[in-house]
């Protein structure tokens, strides 16, 4: 509730400058998926928005340390965050909804089998199974080989569960106020996350060269790498997060009692560890 | 020609400015266009936001005339095909993201804080970034029609592959442009949330609040649970395009349909929120023009929730004809129909709310009474489409899109202006002129029933929608539906001419401008000032 002195900024310049470096950026994409040209609008676009970012963050930063922000503030930054990661939750949802269907009925009923199995007229020779290794048409070629689940796959979640114990180490030290402790598993965490998306491109490296897995083939390649590729883009985010967490961990910005960047940071980290447990179970071991 | 709807009050400062803190330092704001480009004052970024809309309305308006006039007549005049699909995919589009959407998200911006009791959004530069999207994503969408092979051509449900395999190369764009503002979207309703949630007057719980409060609150979850699915159902788009994936490819092992029932996952409670804050609004003029309480406030509550609720579990019933098992068929057929029963609650609740009450006719009321009628008939004409076996015959007629212009103009649209004539008092301190509103009013109420009552009928007897010819006994209708388009086209250049009239002078109005109007907005003056709230009021609840 409203205790009167709830921190209304005048005016900022960053969300209009944001909303241009949004637009440069999505036509550099456009123009270089259509035209094949535009690679430096996308770069030029890209910097605008990571430059925004980080001007109105230092802002943000700067207000907090200023100490003109309160309880109910702090409240709306939870409130925002917390339905910030729902939102992202959704998204990758609509990815699992999109993996569940195929797998569920797209697959079976072009194989004739299930309420819908008409569909087999298309490649009466069809035969579905998961991992799709030959799709209908034969003018897609699917996967080789698919990965072993006990493998790479399996340490990488064994990384991305210890880097989630790490921080909540590090944010228990930071609740004590040891700072030393934040640093040190805050700064292992930050290296299991580097270790994670170093192993995920080593993957990506195999599946392309060596296993035939890419994007042109078939359903499965194409949900394997819309799933593990939006949560690579996610682990990068969030160890970004993390690693300008650790800048200001070593700026000595928290206090035991209010560290919520921190805490927002960690929550989107956990996140991120719970999506890939779910990837780990639905794209490679079932 | 876009009126500024805030006062230019710049330095004055709200009756109750005597704020400790921070928050009474209140510099001048930069003038000129700094001024709109830089604020994050929630009534600026409001008026944005419905001068934004207006704009959008008129040019989905223009597109839907173009479709009107190649349809005064059977056979081919004015426009080819190829364009005919362009103009009906873009006025979907315009009116759905550009016009109805905003239009909301601008009263949410004006009203809320005012209705809660809260000095602003909760954060307000976010505020002003989710807006800033909104011009950036539409100028990037109507470009998309001058580009080589034209733009949007598959209408706006954009199903796969007529928007993968068979779209012009401008769809890539189209994508894009909906990613912004998706973003802008998720961004609003994360602030909306907030702000609801945390900035409440103290005393304000819940179950105190107004209605438009609630619904939006229930909108902006909506939002946030189904724009990110839109999202990734775009993108999933624009890798079958673009990187030869096989989501909707069955060559590939994927399926069209799914498709369909990833968009219409998003594309179900989209419909909802386009219409529950119409329920808000209408929640509120009528209790203040009858005189009365509202009736059954917290049934009202949970029959929005309910409605929410159900908007997920009803999607398929947009693709009964696709090639659904029959389980699914039956399952989408019955949850469907039990949304009538909370909507059936809200269309109770208000009418009881009218009777015996003291009512009056001014223009808000005027709106929300017609609101109430014409949406039950789209309502009722939805009832009729969910039974699956008659949408098989109605599928992909006109009679869906009389069904859904009914719940969207003069149900989503007539709410919008309501709620415009029932704040504009106190956006600009001023009346809109009684007169010209009620022309406004008897015009577009003429037009719509013209417009889209005849579709019912031609939809009825098998005219096909999205076709730019149709066969000769279809004629009489289309006619009059023409007609009845041009007019309601044209009545809203009155309703700009009362707005723009509106904010430059007219009858001056207090704090409190109508008679039976209770809630907080009603308590600071008339225009309100640029800063109202900084100490928080004392709220007292009333009983509902």
């Amino acid at each position: 509730m409203s205790g009167g002195s709830y921190y209304v900024p005048e005016s900022s310049k960053w969300p209009i400058l944001g909303s241009v470096a949004v637009g440069v950026m999505m036509i550099g994409t456009g123009m270089l998926l259509v035209h094949d040209r535009g690679t430096p609008m996308v770069i030029i676009g890209m910097l605008g928005v990571l430059g925004v970012m980080a001007l109105w963050f230092y802002d943000v930063i700067k207000e907090s340390r200023q100490g003109l922000y309160d309880a109910q503030m702090d409240r709306s930054f939870r409130w925002g965050m917390g339905w910030f990661i729902f939102s992202e939750v959704m998204f990758f949802a609509a990815f699992f909804g999109a993996l569940f269907y195929v797998r569920t009925f797209a697959l079976p009923w072009l194989d004739g089998e299930g309420a819908k199995g008409v569909a087999a007229l298309l490649w009466p020779d069809f035969t579905a199974s998961w991992p799709l290794m030959s799709p209908p048409d034969s003018s897609i070629s699917g996967p080789a080989a698919t990965f072993s689940p006990w493998q790479l796959p399996l340490v990488n979640t064994l990384i991305l569960v210890a880097s989630s114990i790490t921080l909540t180490v590090a944010h228990e030290g930071l609740k004590e106020g040891e700072r030393h402790v934040t640093r040190n598993w805050l700064f292992a965490t930050l290296l299991l996350a580097i270790t994670f998306i170093i192993i995920q491109g080593v993957e990506y490296y195999e599946a392309y060269n060596h296993y035939g897995i890419t994007l042109q083939a078939g359903i499965y390649g194409a949900t394997f790498f819309l799933l593990t590729g939006f949560h690579g883009v996610h682990v990068i985010i969030g160890a970004t997060i993390l690693a300008v967490m650790f800048w200001r961990i070593q700026k000595g910005h928290f206090s035991g009692d209010q560290h919520f960047g921190f805490e927002a940071a960690s929550w989107y980290w956990h996140f991120v560890d719970v999506v890939w447990i779910g990837l780990f179970l639905f794209v490679y071991v079932f | 020609m876009a009126p500024k709807l805030p006062p230019h009050h710049p330095l004055e400062q709200s009756t109750s400015a005597v704020a400790g803190g921070q928050a009474s330092a209140h510099h001048s704001p930069p003038r000129g266009i700094m001024r709109w480009l830089l604020t994050t004052n929630h009534k600026e970024i409001g008026s944005l936001y419905l001068i934004f809309s207006l704009v959008m309305f008129f040019i989905g308006g223009i597109f839907a005339l173009v479709v009107r006039a190649e349809l005064f007549q059977p056979g081919l005049q004015l426009v080819q095909p190829e364009f005919f699909n362009q103009m009906t995919t873009m006025h979907g589009l315009i009116m759905v993201f550009g016009a109805v959407m905003p239009a909301f998200t601008g009263l949410a911006n004006w009203m809320i804080p005012l209705q809660v009791g809260a000095p602003d959004m909760a954060l307000p530069r976010l505020n002003n970034f989710s807006f800033w999207l909104l011009p950036v994503a539409f100028a990037l969408l109507l470009s998309t029609m001058l580009m080589p092979g034209g733009g949007p051509n598959f209408g706006w449900t954009f199903y796969a592959p007529l928007s993968t395999t068979y779209a012009p190369p401008s769809t890539t764009f189209f994508i894009l442009s909906l990613h912004i503002a998706g973003i802008s979207s998720i961004l609003g309703a994360i602030n909306i949330v907030a702000t609801i949630l945390n900035m409440r007057a103290p005393g304000m719980r819940l179950m105190d609040m107004p209605l438009f409060v609630w619904t939006w609150l229930i909108t902006a979850f909506l939002l946030i649970a189904v724009m990110p699915v839109l999202a990734g159902v775009i993108t999933m788009m624009l890798m079958d395009i673009n990187f030869g994936t096989s989501f909707f490819n069955a060559a590939g092992g994927g399926d069209p349909v799914l498709f369909q029932h990833l968009f219409w996952f998003f594309g179900h409670p989209e419909v909802y929120i386009m219409i529950l804050p119409a329920f808000g609004i209408v929640s509120a003029i009528i209790p203040t023009f009858a005189r009365k309480r509202l009736f059954g406030y917290a049934s009202m509550v949970y029959a929005t929730a309910s409605i929410a609720v159900l908007s997920f579990l009803v999607w398929a019933h947009h693709m009964f004809v696709v090639g659904l098992p029959l389980v699914a068929e039956l399952f989408f057929m019955y949850t469907t129909m039990l949304i009538a029963v909370p909507t059936g609650v809200k269309v109770f609740n208000w009418i009881t709310t009218l009777f015996r009450g003291s009512i009056t006719f001014e223009p808000p009321m005027l709106f929300a009474l017609a609101f109430v009628v014409l949406f039950t008939i789209g309502g009722f004409s939805g009832l009729m489409l969910a039974i699956a076996p008659a949408d098989f015959q109605y599928h992909d007629t006109y009679f869906v899109v009389a069904h859904f212009h009914y719940v969207l103009v003069p149900g989503a649209v007539f709410a919008i202006m309501a709620g415009v004539y029932y704040w504009l008092p106190k956006w600009t301190g001023h009346y809109p002129n009684v007169k010209l509103s009620q022309w406004h009013f008897w015009l577009s109420v003429i037009g719509v029933n013209l417009t889209f009552f005849p579709m019912h009928f031609s939809g009825l007897a098998g005219m096909p929608r999205r076709i730019p010819d149709y066969a000769l006994q279809f004629a009489d209708f289309n006619l009059v539906s023409s007609l009845g388009a041009l007019l309601f086209g044209a009545s809203q250049l009155v309703f700009v001419a009362v707005v723009i009239l509106c904010v430059r002078g007219g009858e001056k109005a207090p704090a409190k401008a109508w008679e039976g109007a209770e809630d907080l907005e009603w308590s600071v003056p008339s225009p309100a000032p640029l800063h109202t709230f900084d100490t928080p009021p004392n709220f007292r609840p009333h009983e509902h």
